[in-house]
C-alpha cells in the first residue's frame, strides 16, 4: 500500500462521520433550524448503535438502530423548540449535554467489551483497479451511504419541489405560512432527518473506528460537523471539500507527530492555520 | 315548475338569511354572511356581509386598520372567522388554510409581500404552485403570463435584489399562475406607473370578462371608481357602507371612509431662493450586483424651499441613486453628491446627517427601523450622532439620555399621530402608515435643511398619507430642499415643484410641475424621450 493511499485512507476515515453529519445538519440548518445538538444525537448514536451491535451480533442493525435513537432523541429537540418554542441554542447546548451524560450512563457496562466491526463491502472486479480500487471500492456501507446521501442531498434541496420548500421554510417561515406550507411538519422533518445522519456519523464511530466503546468518543467531531455547515456556506457539494480539509488536517496531526519534529512542527502550524482560517 | 313552487315553499321555511343565499346562489361567487373576527375582547371585525358576483370587480375600501387585512386573510384562510359563515358558490364553507382556499379557486396577491428573498422569482412561483411542475416549465409559464399581461420580469434573479415595484409584479404573476376565479388584490397599484396600472386595469377587465371576480382592496378613489362595479367601504371593522363607485365622487367616498373629509394639502407657491442646498452633480456608479442598475451622470440641484420630486417605474435606479446620496454607498468623487456647498460624496450617513441631512429609506422594517426595537430605541439609532448633545451625557462618555430620547419620541408622536397600543411599542408592531408617519416624523424633528424621501407614503392609508405629505411641504416651505422619489405619480405631481424622471440609471431634466402634465411624464417614465429608449425589465 502506497503512502498517498494510506493517506487519502485515513482522511476518508476521518472525513466519513463529518461528512454526514453535516449533510444533516444543514438540511436542519435550511429549514430554519439551528440544532446544536449534533454532538449530543451523534454519541447517542455512538452508544446506541455498538449495544444493538452486541446484542445482536450484526453491526447493520447496529447502524440501523443508530439512526432510529438519533430520529427519537431529535424529536426530542424538536418538540421543545418547535411546539414549545424554547430557545433553540439552549436546547441544543441542553441535548448535546444530555447526550454525554447519557451515553456515558448507558456505555458505562460495555467498557472493555470487544464490538462488532462494520465489515467492508468489496465491490468485485472494480476493487482490483490499482490506486482507486482499493480507495472507493473497498469500504464500508457507510462510505458509499455518504457519497449517495451527499449526491441525494444536493439533489433534494435545489432539483426537487420537497427541497424548495425546505429553503423556502427556512428563508421565510411567515411567508411560507402564508403560502399554505406547514412550517411545524417540513421543520419537524428536516430536524429527524439531522437526527438520523447524526445518529448513523456515531454509528461510524463504534462500528467501524474504533469497534469498543469508549466514553466521550465523538470528542468533538458534533461540533466540527456544525462549524462545516457555516464553513461551506450551506452547501452540500462544498461540504465535500470542507471534510476532506478537515479530515486531512485531523489526522495529519496524529500521523505527523510519530515521524518526524520538523513534520511535527508543521503539523502545528497546520493546526494553527487552521484555527485562525475558521475562527477570525 | 312545480317543483320550482316546492322548493320555494321549502326556502321560506327555513332561516331568512339561508334561503337569500340560495336565492342568490347562481350569481354569487363569494357571499359572506355575519363574519365577526375577535382578538381577544377585541373584535377586528363585526358582523360583516359581503358578496361578490361572479365576474364582477368588487372594491373594499378602508382606513389603515378598518379590518380590511384581517377579511380578507379570513377569505383566504390564514385566519379562521369567530363565527359567521362563508358560502363559496352558494355552498357553506369553512376556509381551513391557504392551500384550501386557492384549492376553490380564491387566489391573493398580498400586500405585505409573502417572498422569499434568497430564493429566486421562478422558485418562488413554483413554491405558490400546488402541483409539481419543473422549474423550467415554471419560469416558462412565468414569462408568458408576464409578457401576456405587461409584468415584465426577468425569472433568475433574486427577490432580494428587486425593488418593492418589480416584488409586486412577481406577486402578481405568481397568482394568475394558479388560475383562480376570485382574485384579491391587496392595494396592486400602489407602485406602478399610470400606464402600468392601466395595464393591469385592462388584465382584470379581461380576467372579469373572462367570468372571473376580483375583490380590489385600495387606497385611490378614481381607480375604485374607473374599475370597479360595487364597493364595499369598513370602518373600525364595520360594513359603513357599500356604493356603486362610479356614481360616487372621490370626495364621497372619501367622507364613507374615514367618516369625515379628508384635508386637501395646502401648498404656498414656493420662496424659491438662490442657495442651492442638495447638489449632486455627474453621478455615476457602476452596478453593485447583477440586478442593479448602474447610474450614469446623474446631476441635479436642489435649491431651498423647494421640492423636487422624482418620478420612475421601478427599478430604473432610485434605490441606487438613494443609497448614493444618503451615503449608503459612496461615491467615487467626493464632489458628486454636495450638501450645503460640502463635498460630502466620500461622507458616511452619519457625517451627511450632521450637516443637516435626513433621509428616510424605502424599506421601513429592516432600514428605516429596525422591528425589534422599541420606538424610542430607534429613535436614538437615527439621531445618535446628529443629536449627540441632546441624547448622549456625560461628555466622551456618551451615556445615553433615556429621558430626552422618551421625551423626543413622544413629541414625534404626538406631532405626527403615531396610533399605537403602547406608550413606545416595537417599531414591527405599528401599521405600515403610523410606522411611516414616526419615521418621517423622527426626520422632520429635527428640522433638516435637506431631506431626501424615497417612497414617502407607498403602502400609507389616505389621512396618513396626507398628513405626511402635508409636513413635508411645511418643511420645505420653512427653507429646507426637499428631494422625493416615488412612483406614485399623483403623489409627485401633488407636492413637487419641480418633476425629474428616473429611466434606466439616467435622470431626465427637470420640468415645472405647473408646466407639465401626467402624459408628458409617463412617456418620460417609459424611456420615451425623442431618442429610442427600452423598456427596464
Amino acid at each position: 500500500m502506497g503512502l498517498i493511499e494510506a493517506i487519502l485512507l485515513t482522511i476518508f476515515t476521518a472525513a466519513k462521520p463529518l461528512l454526514i453529519a453535516a449533510l444533516g445538519e444543514l438540511v436542519t440548518e435550511r429549514s430554519g433550524v439551528l440544532n446544536l445538538g449534533v454532538e449530543g444525537m451523534m454519541i447517542m448514536g455512538a452508544v446506541s448503535s455498538f449495544a444493538f451491535a452486541i446484542y445482536t451480533g450484526n453491526p447493520y442493525i447496529g447502524a440501523l438502530g443508530a439512526i432510529i435513537v438519533g430520529v427519537l432523541f431529535s424529536m426530542l429537540f424538536a418538540f421543545l423548540t418547535i411546539n414549545l418554542v424554547t430557545n433553540q441554542v439552549a436546547t441544543g447546548l441542553a441535548l448535546t449535554i444530555l447526550g454525554l451524560g447519557l451515553s456515558g450512563l448507558w456505555g458505562e457496562a460495555f467498557v472493555g467489551i470487544p464490538g462488532v466491526k462494520l465489515q467492508p463491502i468489496i465491490v468485485p472486479f472494480l476493487s482490483d483497479i490499482t490506486f482507486f480500487g482499493k480507495l472507493f471500492f473497498q469500504q464500508d456501507i457507510i462510505f458509499y451511504f455518504s457519497i449517495a446521501l451527499l449526491i441525494g442531498v444536493s439533489w433534494f434541496l435545489f432539483k426537487t419541489r420537497a427541497g424548495l420548500v425546505v429553503r423556502a421554510v427556512g428563508d421565510s417561515h411567515s411567508s411560507a405560512h402564508a403560502l399554505g406550507v406547514s412550517v411545524v411538519k417540513t421543520r419537524y422533518l428536516a430536524v429527524m432527518f439531522g437526527g438520523a445522519c447524526s445518529g448513523l456519523a456515531g454509528a461510524h464511530l463504534s462500528l467501524v473506528y474504533t469497534t469498543q466503546w469508549i466514553e466521550n468518543v465523538t470528542a468533538g467531531r458534533g461540533w466540527v460537523a456544525l462549524a462545516l455547515v457555516v464553513f461551506t456556506s450551506w452547501r452540500p457539494n462544498r461540504v465535500l471539500i470542507g471534510v476532506c480539509l478537515f479530515g486531512a488536517v485531523a489526522h495529519s496531526s496524529a500521523w505527523l507527530q510519530n515521524s518526524h519534529a520538523t513534520a511535527f512542527s508543521l503539523a502545528l502550524y497546520c493546526n494553527h492555520r487552521r484555527s485562525s482560517d475558521n475562527f477570525t | 315548475m312545480l317543483d320550482l313552487l316546492a322548493f320555494s315553499v321549502f326556502v321560506t321555511d327555513m332561516e331568512p338569511d339561508i334561503a337569500n343565499t340560495l336565492n342568490n346562489a347562481s350569481d354569487n361567487m363569494l357571499a359572506v354572511k355575519n363574519i365577526t373576527k375577535l382578538y381577544g375582547d377585541f373584535p377586528a371585525n363585526q358582523n360583516i356581509d359581503l358578496h361578490i358576483k361572479t365576474g364582477e370587480i368588487h372594491a373594499l375600501l378602508g382606513e389603515n386598520g378598518a379590518g380590511k387585512s384581517t377579511f380578507v386573510k379570513m377569505l383566504y384562510g390564514s385566519l379562521q372567522p369567530s363565527s359567521g359563515e362563508i358560502f363559496w358558490k352558494g355552498e357553506p364553507v369553512n376556509i381551513t388554510s391557504p392551500s384550501h382556499a386557492r384549492k376553490l379557486g380564491i387566489g391573493m396577491v398580498f400586500q405585505h409581500f409573502s417572498l422569499f428573498e434568497a430564493l429566486s422569482v421562478s422558485e418562488n412561483i413554483a413554491l405558490s404552485l400546488s402541483t409539481d411542475i419543473s422549474l423550467n416549465d415554471v419560469t416558462q409559464k412565468a414569462t408568458e403570463l408576464s409578457n401576456k399581461y405587461g409584468l415584465p420580469l426577468n425569472p433568475e434573479a433574486l427577490i432580494g435584489d428587486l425593488s418593492v415595484g418589480e416584488r409586486q409584479r412577481v406577486e402578481i404573476v405568481r397568482c394568475l399562475m394558479q388560475n383562480p376565479e376570485l382574485i384579491i388584490l391587496d392595494e396592486p397599484t400602489s407602485v406602478l406607473t399610470p400606464q402600468e396600472a392601466e395595464s393591469l386595469f385592462e388584465t382584470l377587465d379581461i380576467l372579469k370578462s373572462e367570468g372571473r371576480s376580483i375583490l380590489f382592496i385600495s387606497h385611490r378613489f378614481d381607480e375604485v371608481r374607473r374599475l370597479c362595479d360595487r364597493a364595499t367601504i369598513l370602518r373600525f371593522g364595520e360594513v359603513s357602507g357599500a356604493c356603486d363607485p362610479k356614481q360616487e365622487t372621490s370626495a364621497s367616498i372619501a367622507r364613507m371612509i374615514v367618516g369625515s373629509e379628508v384635508s386637501l394639502i395646502s401648498k404656498k407657491a414656493p420662496q424659491m431662493s438662490e442657495a442651492v442646498l442638495l447638489k449632486i452633480s455627474n453621478l455615476s456608479q457602476p452596478a453593485a450586483t447583477p440586478f442593479a442598475i448602474p447610474l450614469s451622470n446623474i446631476s441635479i440641484d436642489i435649491h431651498a424651499g423647494e421640492i423636487i420630486g422624482i418620478a420612475g417605474v421601478a427599478g430604473n435606479g432610485q434605490s441606487e441613486f438613494f443609497d448614493a446620496i444618503s451615503g449608503e454607498v459612496l461615491s467615487k468623487l467626493s464632489t458628486e453628491v454636495q450638501i450645503r456647498d460640502e463635498n460630502v460624496g466620500l461622507m458616511t450617513i452619519n457625517e451627511r446627517r450632521k450637516l443637516g441631512a435626513s433621509f428616510v429609506p424605502e424599506e421601513r422594517l429592516g432600514h428605516g427601523a429596525v422591528s425589534e426595537f422599541k420606538l424610542s430605541d430607534n429613535m436614538l439609532l437615527a439621531r445618535h450622532k446628529s443629536d449627540d448633545v441632546a441624547f448622549q451625557r456625560l461628555g466622551k462618555i456618551g451615556m445615553i439620555w433615556r429621558d430626552m430620547i422618551e421625551k423626543a419620541t413622544k413629541r414625534v408622536c404626538d406631532v405626527m399621530d403615531v396610533r399605537k397600543a403602547d406608550v413606545d411599542p416595537l417599531a414591527g408592531s405599528l401599521s405600515d402608515g403610523n410606522l411611516q408617519k414616526f419615521i418621517i416624523g423622527r426626520e422632520l424633528d429635527r428640522q433638516p435643511s435637506v431631506l431626501v424621501i424615497n417612497q414617502p407614503t407607498w403602502g400609507v392609508d389616505a389621512g396618513a398619507a396626507s398628513h405626511i405629505r402635508q409636513s413635508i411641504v411645511d418643511l420645505a416651505r420653512s427653507g429646507s430642499a426637499v428631494l422625493i422619489i416615488s412612483q406614485d405619480l399623483d403623489e409627485v405631481f401633488e407636492l413637487s415643484d419641480r418633476i425629474a424622471v428616473m429611466f434606466d440609471g439616467s435622470l431626465s431634466q427637470s420640468l415645472d410641475a405647473s408646466k407639465t402634465n401626467r402624459e408628458e411624464i409617463g412617456l418620460l417614465m417609459a424611456g420615451v424621450d425623442g431618442n429610442e429608449g427600452k423598456h427596464a425589465a
